[in-house]
């Protein structure tokens, strides 16, 4: 341990003790971060990729964009647990790949979660203002209400926050699971009429290019899972709960995906469920019933928030961490020493987030989360390969392996690949605004910014010099 | 009554944000520079694990 204590309670600050983010969380919280980001995927943002390619394509890519996710869960299970720190993926890249890697890395989560706050907000008060149904009501009032709700409660403690989102998280589940029992899914045409929605004629109206084409919103249903590896300086056991935490909460959405696309496809009519914001609750206003309709619109409120609640978190980590290595100002990287969180990071995305809620509308602000999350995943298959080459297996002590590498890395950039084509088919000149935006900053970082960094303090992990070095 | 909860939630995102800015502006005159940003990435992993097999 260096010079001073560290300080893990959320008492006062003594002289000459250090303030860090308290280790609270167990893998419960790691589940409710996961799965409450992604879970609003269920809700809405899935179904546009039905007005892409159809019902059919919906569930060929629920299939293969869930495979492309587990590789993720897994690999990202076997990283975190072994570089347990803030920023997840930018403390991955910063020590495997290296900085300008780890520089962009932090951008994409910062970007990826930031947007998909501002969707959340957007969709809130979206479905606050169509149940109202009053002529002249805006949503603006109850976005920003959202927003700064949820920075409060980020800016006051992790542990209530993440306890916050494992209650909302697990409502908005069970209200899932409530609907899908409802409707009698083992008896079709009770309720369900999947055999005369979905026929050989529009099953897919598009053909496989529509296929191809629906990989861009195929990726909502599972989108964020990787956001676990943000609460790696806070849970107790990073090697025990990181893995247990993401592989469960990757299991859960398979389950959720699988059940939303079954009673969704079977309710409603392919052109209107790729067109709706809110294909889950539709599917329960279609069943007639009252008390459906209800839960599911408290549903849908209830992900967006525990989507938001999760996105603030992470992007503020993520944000927090750039500071602490220098490569941002080193004033984003102080700590609350009375509620121990990135309180300044909050407090600077915060108006960001306000901001783009207000100009940008929840078609651009999904694509641009998708975007970015795309291009974290791409670096995370490369980002594999490099430490199981860098640091083979025996050499460092990982809390968990993933198996059958490099197979799940190679699924991963291919599958990556094709959703890239499918973004470039439907949003080729934001594909490509940020891809140069990324290459300004990088510019940028390498020419200006690099010379402030302390290159010898940002690689902290204790591990033996990698192979070939 | 959805006009009136759209000022209820005005005003209560403001009393929020006013209440984070003074608590942000309490903690930054209280605690000193060096104190708020002495969080060291990988520290207790330091003090924890020594990743010798």
């Amino acid at each position: 341990m260096t010079d001073a204590a560290i300080t893990t309670s959320p008492s006062t600050v003594a002289p000459g003790q250090r303030v860090s983010l308290l280790r609270v969380l167990g893998p419960a919280h790691v589940w409710a971060l996961g799965v409450g980001i992604v879970l609003v995927g269920e809700y809405t943002g899935w179904n546009f990729a039905v007005d892409k390619g159809g019902s059919l394509a919906a569930l060929i890519v629920c299939w293969f964009i869930g495979l492309l996710y587990t590789s993720v869960a897994m690999i990202d299970s076997e990283v975190t647990s072994t570089v347990a720190a803030a920023g997840g993926q930018y403390a991955q890249a910063k020590h495997i790949v290296g900085p300008l890697m780890a520089f962009n890395v932090a951008l994409y989560l910062v970007f990826a979660y930031t947007m998909l706050e501002v969707s959340d907000a957007i969709l809130v008060g979206d479905l606050i203002v169509t149940v109202a149904g009053t002529e002249g009501l805006e949503r603006h009032a109850f976005v920003v209400l959202t927003i700064v709700v949820l920075a409060w409660l980020n800016y006051r403690g992790v542990l209530m926050t993440l306890n916050v989102n494992f209650v909302i998280t697990a409502i908005a589940y069970v209200a899932i699971i409530i609907l899908f029992f409802s409707v009698q899914p083992w008896s079709q045409g009770t309720v369900l009429k999947l055999g005369d929605l979905i026929t050989p004629e529009n099953a897919l109206p598009y053909g496989w290019i529509g296929v191809l084409a629906a990989f861009h919103f195929g990726i909502w249903f599972y989108l964020g899972i990787e956001g676990t590896t943000q609460a790696a300086e806070e849970v107790r056991s990073p090697a025990r709960s990181l893995p247990y935490g993401t592989m469960a909460g990757m299991i859960t959405l398979l389950i959720g995906a699988a059940m939303t696309w079954y009673v969704c496809a079977s309710l409603l009519p392919w052109e209107y469920l790729g067109f709706t914001f809110f294909p889950l609750f539709d599917a329960a206003r279609a069943t007639g019933s009252g008390f459906l309709e209800t839960l599911l619109f408290w549903g849908t409120v209830l992900a967006a928030v525990a989507s938001a609640n999760g996105c603030i978190n992470d992007a503020a980590r993520a944000w927090f961490s750039l500071g602490r290595d220098r490569y941002l100002p080193t004033w984003f990287s102080a700590v609350h020493p009375k509620y121990r969180t990135p309180y300044r990071s909050i407090l600077f995305l915060l108006p960001i987030a306000l901001a783009f809620a207000f100009i940008a509308d929840l078609n651009q602000a999904i694509t641009f989360s998708i975007l970015s999350g795309l291009l974290g995943y791409t670096f995370m298959s490369i980002n594999i390969m490099m430490f199981r080459r860098k640091w083979p297996l025996g050499s460092i002590r990982r809390g968990y392996t993933h198996p059958f590498h490099p197979m799940p890395a190679i699924a991963l950039l291919s599958i990556c690949v094709i959703t890239y084509f499918a973004v470039f088919l439907g949003y080729g000149s934001q594909l490509i605004a940020m891809t140069l935006f990324y290459i300004v900053v990088s510019i940028w970082f390498h020419f200006y910014r690099y010379k402030y960094v302390r290159r010898g303090d940002q690689f902290t992990m204790p591990w033996p010099k990698p192979i070939g070095y | 009554m959805w006009f009136t909860l759209s000022y209820v939630a005005w005003a209560l995102s403001a009393v929020l944000a006013a209440w984070m800015l003074f608590d942000w502006f309490k903690t930054d005159t209280t605690y000193s520079e060096d104190v708020l940003t002495s969080s060291r990435e990988g520290e207790i992993e330091a003090a924890t694990e020594k990743h010798k097999l």
